[in-house]
């Protein structure tokens, strides 16, 4: 039983740190949540009830801002998030097409859109303002543009090879 | 912390400038979103180390407050360079862009592999590489560089004219330029009054949509006496088919500090916010590299051009929703709570911010104001129509040759937009189509679509309002004779029904109402009830919605239901896509390049529909067709088109 509160100390203890440099400020609630999302990759429901108690506020506001955003997740995402871009520019050249072969390609659909060794996130987005070089998708931070459908498998392709090699190294 | 003032600032331009009379070459590599996607860095090393190979001398700037003499007796001796990155140069679909400088080169879609080349040829000898020259796609012609290449040289490039040119990163470079010269004025010599007046004068209107004139919103926020007051640099730039905001701050991000500044001074503000958008890490990463370094210079911070004043500048990351583009949503959202509109009034002018008067503006109505102050009114009002003043950005994208950003003045026509500066209409094949355009959405999914009637009319907020589509954030999507209008209507609709907040029901109810019956012609099941249901909902909508995002919500298809109105009866009564591009209306099609003549599908087709010889493709009236499947499933050569199984 001892060693309860200490895992449970652990377990917040980003947290903890997150909300001091934010000055357990309520007005700062987006950017803490942001951050907490940054170091624990989701929302998880018992760091949100953390945070609420923290600040001092009820759970249930803290919730709403959490679903409110669509950058919050409440549920794990992989390791590469891949943002399919189907803002207009992107769809009249054909993103549909491209967002396909990527469900496709990763065996991922809009009900479900992690694969399961946690890898690779799939999700539409409405613009990433790289228009001129529609279609384009995001993996993380990286932008690519004029994605074919070819193009798009290479892409995904490089990504396994490389994350395999990391893990017989 | 330092005091800036005119002839510090002054000072700084000087040796700038005198430190840059060095350099005989500059070579700037384009480093917006769109060329670092394609490469622009790996452009940028290359281009380092083969300057370093070729032994040139380059450009490295001097401590402002040492004299190196090293430097000045270095001074004739050979070539010097500098190369630099800058902002989106807005020609994206050419990148990575190379411009060499002062000869008014400019190289496109240049490759790590030519660095070499270019550092020999161009820059050491002086000559043209016409491989990696402009090709213009309408006649094939070579240009040289933006002096005359068409999508520069007919564009107006005044807000966005030093994006291009200056080191983003660099602060002194934006000095060099006259930056930061108007706020020390506005500071120093202009009352809050006279600011406003001047905004007013130069007929400068709000860039994000509605187009409220600037200088009177200052005004109504100037007026209200409070301890505190805030300036909000809107760039949620959140419209499908927009990057402009995205570009200002990624390629100038000290002209909108500025912009702010010369705000802050207009209301009496000491505090301001930029809201980026999550999705602009690399804007969110320079206006807060800009922040820090006007807080260092001591441009920002407690004791502004020593007038006592202070103003403080935070970056807000948005957590991506649409919604936060409307100026009260956006508040709530830095307040930490849901981004959701609020009933106005009380305008934000009044009770804003944290219940202070706040003014929010968008991200290139501010890097405007700092050339209306240091330009005068005058010079800015000669540009534009009789109502719309200025120029405005457009984000030209979709079926045109040349995608980018551009900015004309007010009155521009559509013609002169698509055909001489976006170097005509494409189509699917990205090859230039002699048909013209069936459509320009215009302003998003707030505005609406424009025809080829509409080729001559000069663009201003009025005009685009009488047609029923509006400016909007700048967002200009070409679409071909291939496009499905109703297919695009959809579109939008699918997005403002996905962002609509939920706050009221007009909009959360009716968006959803609306997508339906949108989906309901799509599939075919529609009747004329739906039409005329479909339009009745989009009025309501337009009229009981709380905010803008609801309030036009139903332009894309109201304005394609007045325009296309063909169309849509073509899928309610015909049951017929006439662009083939409805899965569920699409004429069924036999691929003559597929088709061996075996026959199976015309023997499997219950209405004989289908005729040909044997060995010769075959084919299908449209006519007779019931759209049953059955030869598709019959053949075995994939040849059967029109299913999207």
């Amino acid at each position: 039983m001892k060693t309860e509160p200490n895992k449970s100390l652990r377990q917040f203890q980003q947290v903890h740190e997150i909300l001091e440099a934010n000055n357990n400020d309520k007005a700062r609630l987006i950017p803490i949540l942001q951050q907490v999302q940054d170091s624990y990759l989701f929302l998880p429901p018992q760091v949100l009830t953390y945070i609420a108690t923290a600040l001092r506020m009820p759970i249930a506001e803290v919730y709403g801002v959490a679903t409110f955003y669509a950058h919050f997740t409440l549920e794990p995402k992989g390791k590469y998030v891949v943002r399919a871009c189907d803002g207009t520019a992107c769809h009249v050249k054909g993103s549909s097409k491209l967002l396909r072969t990527l469900y496709e390609k990763l065996k991922l659909s809009p009900d479900k859109s992690t694969t399961d060794d946690m890898l690779f996130t799939i999700e539409a987005v409405s613009c990433l303002g790289a228009c001129g070089l529609a279609p384009v998708m995001m993996i993380n931070d990286k932008v690519y543009g004029e994605v074919t459908s070819a193009r798009c498998g290479e892409i995904i392709d490089a990504i396994i090879t490389a994350e395999s090699k990391v893990v017989n190294e | 912390m330092k005091t800036m003032n005119k002839a510090v600032l002054g000072q700084i331009k000087d040796k700038y400038g005198k430190n840059f009379k060095r350099v005989n070459k500059r070579i700037i590599v384009c480093a917006g979103t769109g060329c670092i996607a394609n490469g622009a860095l790996l452009v940028y090393d290359a281009l380092q180390q083969a300057i370093e190979d070729a032994g040139l001398q380059s450009f490295i700037e001097l401590e402002l407050d040492k004299h190196d003499h090293k430097h000045d007796e270095k001074n004739n001796d050979g070539e010097c360079v500098q190369l630099s990155h800058s902002g989106c140069q807005g020609f994206c679909a050419q990148g990575p862009l190379v411009n060499i400088l002062p000869d008014e080169i400019m190289y496109v879609k240049v490759k790590p592999e030519d660095a070499a080349e270019i550092i020999q040829t161009s820059v050491m000898e002086g000559q043209l590489i016409e491989r990696l020259q402009y090709v213009n796609p309408a006649n094939g012609n070579k240009n040289r560089g933006q002096l005359d290449i068409p999508f520069y040289k007919l564009q107006n490039r005044l807000v966005l004219g030093e994006c291009g040119h200056v080191d983003p990163e660099n602060i002194r470079e934006y000095i060099s330029h006259d930056g930061y010269f108007a706020a020390e004025k506005a500071y120093t010599s202009m009352t809050d009054q006279e600011v406003c007046d001047t905004l007013i004068e130069s007929g400068l209107r709000g860039r994000g949509g509605g187009g409220f004139p600037t200088g009177r919103k200052w005004n109504f926020a100037r007026v209200v006496e409070s301890d505190k007051k805030y300036v909000i640099c809107n760039g949620d730039e959140g419209d499908p088919g927009a990057f402009m905001d995205r570009s200002l701050m990624e390629g100038n991000p000290h002209r909108i500090i500025e912009g702010m500044m010369i705000a802050a001074r207009a209301i009496n503000a000491n505090e301001g916010y930029v809201y980026v958008r999550l999705e602009y890490p690399l804007a969110v990463k320079r206006v807060i590299k800009a922040i820090q370094d006007a807080l260092d210079a001591g441009i920002l911070g407690d004791n502004v051009f020593g007038t006592g004043r202070s103003m403080h500048i935070h970056v807000m990351e948005g957590a991506g929703a649409f919604v936060c583009g409307e100026e009260t949503a956006l508040m709530a959202s830095i307040e930490g709570k849901r981004g959701m509109p609020m009933p106005k009034p009380p305008f934000p002018a009044q009770e804003g911010l944290f219940g202070k008067p706040t003014i929010i503006n968008n991200v290139e109505t501010l890097a405007a104001v700092p050339l209306i102050i240091r330009n005068g009114p005058s010079w800015f009002n000669q540009y534009g129509t009789a109502t719309s003043k200025g120029t405005k950005t457009f984000a030209l994208t979709g079926h045109v040759a040349n995608t980018g950003l551009i900015e004309v003045p007010f009155g521009t026509t559509l013609r002169e937009i698509v055909h001489n500066i976006g170097g005509g209409v494409t189509d699917d094949d990205g090859k230039i189509s002699t048909q013209g355009f069936k459509a320009v959405q215009i302003g998003g999914p707030s505005g609406g679509c424009l025809t080829a009637e509409n080729i001559d009319l000069p663009l201003d907020y009025d005009n685009l309002l009488a047609c029923g589509a509006m400016v909007g954030s700048g967002g200009l999507v070409v679409m071909n004779q291939q496009s499905c209008m109703i297919q695009i209507a959809r579109f939008f609709m699918n997005f403002t029904q996905s962002e609509s907040c939920g706050k009221c029901i007009p909009c959360r109810e009716g968006t959803k109402q609306m997508l339906a019956l949108l989906d309901d012609i799509i599939d075919g099941t529609a009747t004329m009830e739906t039409f005329h249901l479909l339009e009745e909902v989009g009025n309501v909508v337009k009229k009981a919605s709380l905010c803008g995002l609801g309030k036009t919500a139903p332009s894309p298809v109201l304005s394609t239901i007045v325009k296309f109105k063909e169309e849509y009866l073509e899928h309610i009564v015909n049951k017929r896509c006439p662009t083939n591009n409805c899965p569920a209306l699409m004429d069924i099609t036999i691929d003559v390049e597929k088709c061996i003549g075996c026959t199976a599908c015309a023997r499997k087709c219950p209405v004989g529909a289908i005729t040909g010889e044997k060995k010769q493709p075959h084919k299908v009236d449209p006519a007779i067709c019931i759209k049953c499947g059955e030869c598709f499933k019959a053949c075995k050569f994939d040849a059967v088109l029109g299913f999207n199984m």
